[in-house]
């Protein structure tokens, strides 16, 4: 019974006791179980993405009105193993005066830094790969690491363009930090620790998406931004800049940044799932741990699903449109929104939690209420400004048309 | 269960290498490079320090983590606006070795 | 020889060497990345220390900024034979006698204090540390004032790089 409700703690349990029982000293048998466990996790991942390319190729398909992969064995589920064996099987091309260590090392930073993201997440309420009592803060951290790796790719290939590509793609991704970090402060304020699996816990009664819906789309907004994806992709927009960092990139090298990048998606929606949608908890979870483990799945897929939407249906932000987004638009909302929570936070600290969450609901909407005037009225006025300039511009063209007597 | 000295000694050692990069190499951002290292060991000094008076006092003790959080505040902003006049020095002179910025010299 | 000292260890080797090869690489680009290096042996040594707040904000700032910013800037400083010539001053071997000495007089002098072979045994707790450090940083008889202060360098660093870098150039032919 125990092992029906809880296999992955009790195999856990189980290699711990045999280790033990092997006779090494207690600090070997933990660095070993330890090791072993971040073998599984990282190889389960990897293998995991397999899966998710599939799911979002056919998804993909069948927004676009037609039927994905539907060739190689039933609905197509073995096409990315076929995509994998083309990868595996291609010749790597390094191009000439490439810098052989950054060159090399850029894939491999890119997939170890999106992989080090699972150790700290809580898969249910016994499992939990290294519970760091600053869990937050390293994941976004370790976000910060991922960037090295394509400024280490763009330098690395010894081409303008891929430089190039890797100065915008950096600059995005520097800029989404601050968003990410200031609406990520939010949970953080409402459960009292930056510790993940404290952050689930404290969601017992209430998930925080419900308190705090304005943080959630912001922390949202900004990680879709963190991974590269659409509508944030200018930077492997595949049909203009000639693919970005990764052009000079073939076979297994490339096939590195791909995995890197849809496991980084994944990722991103396990991390809103577990901070913003209350992790592995759910009816029974406490008691039935494997239960746990399948609601945060289940709440991971519906993020997963949302970002895919997006990637499918929305077209491609300017660099510019982005920058103004960021700048003018998530930034200020997410340091008035800390403002307002704190505020509020203190205000309603005595009353019972009902009102609490009401409170904050009701901040949290009335800053998206306001947000979403402001951006109306600053529309409006730019549409205002370009057709004056627009006119402007007319009557300069038709008075010199009549000079020139053409 | 390591005894202070081995971090004393470990921070001493590395800001004796980053006073050498600061003071021995000919590129700007080097230099830079060589500041980093300076102040990092100037944070592990002060983290040691701050870990051996924490478990004298009983209570929590926070005054050389305050320290440390002021030294990370100060390099972001010292390192900020050290690379931003390399490169505008750089676009002055197309040269970011120091010992060809002399236009002030005698 | 327990396994806290194994990792330090470890870590100060790797950060030491690594700290040798920012200081005599060839190439800036190697050098900047044997810096990334050094941080992060410096961030592993900081979680030996039982902070581990300190170690993960080391990576954001450090590594996730700084490094970037310095990889930036070795980019942008290129020159075309820049790579291949002599990477040292004529100097360096005064510089080098001056960084020996410097050590020598370091340790000598933290060797002569009464605490330098103590132990550093395991704290109780390390949030409490956190919670105190957030306190400390906000109470009037803490160190708030060091704070404000600080949030004003950084907002005088961020307006004097974005005057500094901006480019004349463009302004001129406006």
């Amino acid at each position: 019974m125990d092992f029906l409700r809880d296999p992955i703690g009790f195999v856990i349990q189980w290699y711990v006791f045999w280790l033990g029982g092997l006779g090494l000293p207690a600090v070997w048998v933990e660095l070993i179980a330890q090791l072993t466990g971040a073998l599984v996790l990282a190889t389960g991942a990897m293998l995991f993405v397999v899966f998710l390319i599939w799911y979002e190729r056919k998804l993909i398909g069948r927004i676009q009105d037609r039927f994905g992969p539907n060739r190689v064995g039933p609905w197509g589920i073995f096409q990315p193993v076929a995509d994998m064996l083309k990868i595996f099987t291609k010749e790597y091309i390094t191009p000439i005066g490439a810098d052989k260590i950054t060159y090399n090392l850029a894939p491999i930073l890119a997939v170890a830094a999106v992989l080090l993201l699972w150790s700290v997440l809580p898969l249910s309420v016994t499992v939990v790969g290294a519970d760091l009592n600053v869990g937050l803060l390293f994941l976004i951290a370790v976000g910060g690491l991922g960037e090295m790796s394509y400024i280490l790719a763009g330098w690395g290939s010894n081409n303008k363009y891929a430089l190039l590509g890797a100065f915008r793609l950096v600059a995005q991704l520097i800029s989404y930090e601050v968003p990410l970090v200031l609406s990520a402060l939010v949970p953080v304020m409402l459960a009292g620790t930056l510790s993940v699996t404290g952050i689930v816990q404290a969601q017992e009664d209430v998930w925080f998406i419900v308190a705090a819906p304005a943080a959630a789309l912001i922390f949202f907004i900004a990680s879709l931004a963190e991974i590269g994806r659409s509508p944030f992709d200018l930077i492997e927009a595949e049909s203009e800049l000639v693919a970005g960092y990764n052009i000079e990139y073939s076979g297994l090298k490339f096939g590195m940044f791909f995995v890197a990048e849809f496991l980084h998606a994944f990722t991103v929606s396990l991390i809103f799932a577990t901070v913003f949608l209350g992790g592995w908890r759910g009816p029974g979870a406490e008691q039935i741990p494997i239960l746990g483990f399948v609601y945060l799945m289940l709440k991971t897929f519906v993020v997963y699903f949302v970002t895919i939407l997006f990637r499918g249906t929305l077209p491609r932000f300017r660099i510019d449109q982005m920058m103004n987004l960021n700048w003018k638009v998530l930034t200020p909302l997410s340091l008035a929104l800390i403002m307002a929570m704190a505020v509020v936070g203190g205000l309603t600290r005595g009353l019972p939690l009902f009102w609490q969450v009401l409170a904050y609901l009701l901040v949290n909407l009335l800053l998206l209420a306001v947000t979403d005037q402001l951006m109306r009225i600053n529309q409006r006025k730019r549409a205002r400004f370009n057709l004056a300039m627009e006119m402007g511009r007319g009557i300069l063209t038709t008075s010199t048309k009549h000079g020139t007597g053409e | 269960m390591i005894p202070i000295a081995w971090y004393l000694i470990f921070s001493a050692a590395l800001f004796c290498i980053g006073l050498f990069g600061a003071l021995a190499r000919k590129n700007a951002v080097a230099i830079l490079m060589g500041i980093e290292l300076m102040l990092n060991a100037v944070n592990v000094n002060l983290i040691a320090f701050w870990h051996y008076y924490a478990q004298i006092h009983s209570r929590p003790y926070v005054h050389g983590l305050a320290f440390t959080t002021m030294v990370f505040v100060v390099a972001a902003a010292e390192v900020a606006v050290g690379l931003a006049l390399v490169i505008s020095a750089y676009r002055r002179r197309q040269t970011p070795v120091v010992d060809e910025l002399t236009l002030l010299k005698g | 020889m327990n396994g806290l000292q194994v990792v330090f260890l470890l870590a100060a080797l790797v950060s030491l060497f690594s700290a040798v090869m920012v200081v005599s690489a060839r190439r800036m680009m190697h050098a900047a990345l044997w810096l990334v290096l050094t941080l992060m042996g410096v961030a592993v040594i900081f979680v030996t220390l039982q902070s581990s707040f300190f170690a993960v904000v080391q990576i954001l700032v450090y590594v996730g900024a700084i490094a970037i910013l310095i990889i930036f800037s070795v980019m942008l400083t290129r020159r075309v034979m820049e790579d291949h010539g002599d990477q040292i001053l004529p100097g360096w071997r005064a510089a080098a006698l001056v960084a020996v000495l410097v050590f020598a007089v370091l340790v000598g002098f933290l060797a002569l204090w009464q605490g330098f072979t103590t132990l550093l045994v395991e704290l109780p707790s390390d949030s409490d540390n956190l919670l105190e450090l957030g306190k400390a940083l906000v109470s009037p008889q803490g160190y708030v004032l060091p704070f404000e202060l600080a949030s004003v360098l950084l907002v005088a660093a961020l307006i004097g790089a974005t005057t500094i870098a901006v480019d004349r150039k463009e302004e001129q032919s406006r």
